[in-house]
């Protein structure tokens, strides 16, 4: 998988364009706005992080969730390193957001809700980052924060050792090819 | 660089200064054809320096990511957006990622002037860009060889097909060609391993194409991912990570092959950090006697002698040396009584891509990851197909795989069922890459600035080449030839993209000191020897007289085997 399948891949998972895949296909000639500072979230805000990534990809019977993969500090990593201060900006505010939008539901704050209430929660907006891209204004920004969040989620995920071992099917050094076997029932993808 | 050694007052040399730095041969450069000068000129027991302008990259050890997992890549592949936005020229390069960056040159460590887009790709390190590239080898035919004599766009080749074949073979039997004996006149049949085996819906796409379109022959790829054992390397393991440097040695590289066959002679001596700023000529003589060199540490500089010296250093930086190397005799350019070096830049046409799904072969999968695909061979202006408004013709390369993950329309887009989703094996999708033969033009070329120079001292290479209307016109046809045989498939969901990505970026930079028949219009003669300097020869892609559209390492590596072999006879009967 080159870097152009790999974003692809990334993007139909969730359903739209990578954000920073621009930067990432093509390098970007503006500078950076101001500096990035080192350890952008805070425990709390990676402990929420791995919360809303449990909700998006939870533990099943077949392998464990997204929490046990760590993706709040993948996302705390990627987040510093790999987005632009605009968009590190949006994400940030984007944790206040959905934390705004469980008090004012649940009257409690997004990591005390029961699971079935987080999972109710982001599928609301889930469907509202959907819609985003089309019914935003010009001025508005590029991205919504849940769309960065899902899509670190997914990528931390799949590319952790639990995600490419257990939820995937993972072969380090395949060692021969076969170019045709039959796809067995329940066979997990290739990690 | 100091008054001293400015090119056009060096001393000649003589005495006895100069033994411990002399040398029966000099290759500079030690990527894909400079491994091979050297590999041969040792074989045959000359003492030969090799200069390489980068560090040393020893074969596996020097392979820092080869075995790394992508969790234990802290950004799973991905490169920071600093780097990103320090190198946009790099960055656009498919393969350079978080596993490979240290194989690349950063875009400051070694500007040029754009004076039109150009994307030059750089790998400045002992192997150079030989552990990088795509690893597909298709021989040329002998049309490619007779193309510009029939159309009249560059100067006829001095040599054809028969040529090369043998030389061809040799190369083939060292370096290892997994690949079918097709039969096609237009990728002649070569010494090959076991072919590697289309999947499923490539198999589809290739009966269908093969029916459907005659002159159009959908083959598996020939590539040096070797499918067994052979010379002591491989096989392939089949985990396509092979740009990281392959620590089973599963892929032809100089680090993996050639330099290790240099080595085992005992009479290479590989210097490293060494940035060549000129060839040295010596007027009475009225031959090179040796190069000037920079140590890229410590800046010093220093001078090597040798009876012969082939320039390997990659199309531009060949050109960038011999231009910079000025005399009385040659005051535009070592061997430039014709004026064209620097000329005739071309770069393969990759700008169309066409990709599509395919609804089918559900209960089919495969095992491995498999480094390679199937190629198209040129087919278009062949035998009955006459295009009325482009010369020459295209190759395709393309593959099929399954995308992991099959979440629905209607699917919940998060929670348990989602995830479970996302590890099903997904659709099947090909995506398919057009490879255009670029035609030689005059205007397109590169040259010498006159007020900007690098840390080294070394004038920067300034870049003016673009896309002409022949190659609009073949972008078109790639586009629509494509999506027709996609369709012909049963592919849906068909996408086509014209990246309109400037020259360079395929990373096929040729042309700029070419062969030729006539010193008036050419560098270099039918065995890659300098009309004018007898004792220098040039075998990496700048003596390339026009492109074809097949990936041109296998022939540079060719050529450079046959003008070693041409060499030594030369040095034997003393002609040189």
């Amino acid at each position: 998988m080159n870097r152009r399948e790999a974003i692809s891949a990334v993007g139909f998972l969730v359903g739209g364009t990578v954000i920073g895949a621009q930067a990432f296909l093509t390098g970007c000639s503006s500078k950076p706005e101001g500096p990035s500072s080192t350890g952008l979230l805070t425990n709390d805000q990676i402990s929420f992080m791995n919360e809303v990534g449990e909700t998006i990809l939870p533990t099943t019977p077949s392998s464990p969730g997204a929490k046990e993969a760590k993706v709040g500090e993948f996302m705390d990593i990627m987040l510093k390193d790999c987005y632009s201060p605009a968009d590190q900006k949006i994400f940030m505010d984007g944790i206040a957001t959905l934390d705004k939008a469980s008090e004012s539901k649940y009257d409690k704050s997004f990591v005390k809700l029961k699971p079935e209430e987080k999972h109710e929660l982001l599928l609301t907006v889930d469907a509202e980052a959907s819609k985003y891209k089309d019914s935003k204004k010009t001025d508005d920004p590029e991205n919504h924060y849940y769309s960065m969040m899902k899509q670190l989620t997914l990528l931390g995920y799949f590319t952790s050792e639990i995600g490419a071992t257990k939820a995937l099917n993972h072969v380090a050094v395949p060692g021969h090819y076969e170019a045709c076997v039959p796809l067995k029932p329940g066979q997990k993808a290739w990690s | 660089m100091k008054d001293s050694i400015d090119s056009a007052n060096a001393p000649n040399i003589v005495g006895d200064a100069s033994k411990a730095n002399s040398f029966d041969a000099i290759v500079i450069g030690s990527g894909m054809s400079g491994g091979w000068a050297a590999k041969e000129f040792c074989e045959k027991g000359l003492k030969t320096l090799v200069l390489e302008r980068g560090r040393n990259v020893e074969h596996i050890k020097d392979y820092p990511t080869a075995t790394k997992e992508s969790w234990e890549l802290p950004h799973r592949g991905r490169l920071p957006l600093k780097i990103e936005q320090e190198n946009p020229i790099v960055s656009k390069c498919y393969a350079f990622g978080e596993a490979t960056e240290h194989f690349f040159v950063k875009d400051n460590e070694h500007p040029y002037v754009q004076v039109k887009p150009f994307d030059w790709i750089k790998g400045y390190q002992v192997g150079g860009k030989s552990l990088l590239w795509a690893r597909m080898t298709q021989r040329w035919s002998e049309f490619d060889f007779e193309s510009n004599a029939q159309d009249g766009h560059g100067v006829d080749w001095p040599i054809r097909y028969k040529d090369l074949a043998p030389w061809y073979s040799y190369v083939e039997k060292f370096i290892g060609v997994s690949g079918n004996r097709d039969g096609l006149y237009q990728i002649p049949d070569g010494e090959f391993l076991p072919p590697m085996e289309l999947n499923c819906v490539e198999k589809h796409f290739q009966e269908t194409v093969n029916k459907t379109f005659p002159g159009r022959n959908v083959v598996i790829s020939r590539t040096t991912n070797l499918t067994q054992k052979h010379n002591g390397r491989g096989p392939c393991q089949y985990r396509s990570l092979c740009h990281r440097g392959c620590p089973f040695g599963g892929y032809f590289s100089s680090n993996s092959a050639t330099l290790p066959a240099a080595t085992a002679t005992g009479n290479m001596t590989l210097r490293p950090f060494s940035v060549v700023h000129s060839i040295i000529y010596d007027e009475q003589k009225g031959r090179a006697t040796g190069v000037r060199v920079i140590d890229s540490n410590t800046k010093e500089e220093m001078e090597f002698y040798a009876k012969v010296i082939f320039v390997n250093a990659g199309t531009l930086n060949t050109t960038l040396i011999l231009l910079n190397s000025t005399s009385s005799r040659f005051p535009n350019g070592l061997g430039n009584d014709s004026g064209v070096l620097g000329h005739y830049l071309m770069d393969h046409n990759y700008r169309a891509r066409a990709y599509g799904e395919y609804e089918g072969f559900e209960d089919m999968y495969y095992y491995g990851r498999k480094p390679g695909g199937w190629y198209l061979p040129r087919f278009r202006n062949l035998g009955k197909d006459k295009q009325d408004n482009f010369l020459r013709g295209y190759s395709f390369s393309g593959g099929a795989s399954r995308r992991r993950g099959n979440v629905g329309e209607n699917d919940e887009p998060l929670g348990a069922a989602f995830k479970e989703k996302l590890t099903e094996v997904g659709p099947w999708t090909m995506g398919v890459t057009g490879m255009g033969e670029h035609l030689p033009y005059f205007e397109n070329h590169v040259r010498l600035s006159k007020d900007k120079k690098d840390q080294w001292g070394m004038p920067l290479l300034e870049i003016d080449s673009e896309n002409k209307q022949n190659e609009e016109n073949m972008v078109k046809d790639i586009l629509q030839t494509a999506s027709e045989m996609l369709e012909a498939a049963g592919f849906k969901n068909i996408k086509q993209t014209d990246s309109n990505q400037p020259l360079g970026l395929a990373i096929h930079e040729m042309g700029t000191a070419r062969m030729g028949k006539d010193p008036k219009t050419s560098m270099l003669n039918g065995i890659n020897q300098m009309h004018a300097v007898k004792n220098v020869f040039v075998s990496d892609g700048a003596c390339m007289t026009s492109t074809a559209c097949q990936n041109p390492s296998l022939t540079y590596m060719a050529l450079t085997a046959r003008a070693v072999d041409s060499a030594i006879n030369e040095l034997n009967k003393q002609n040189i």
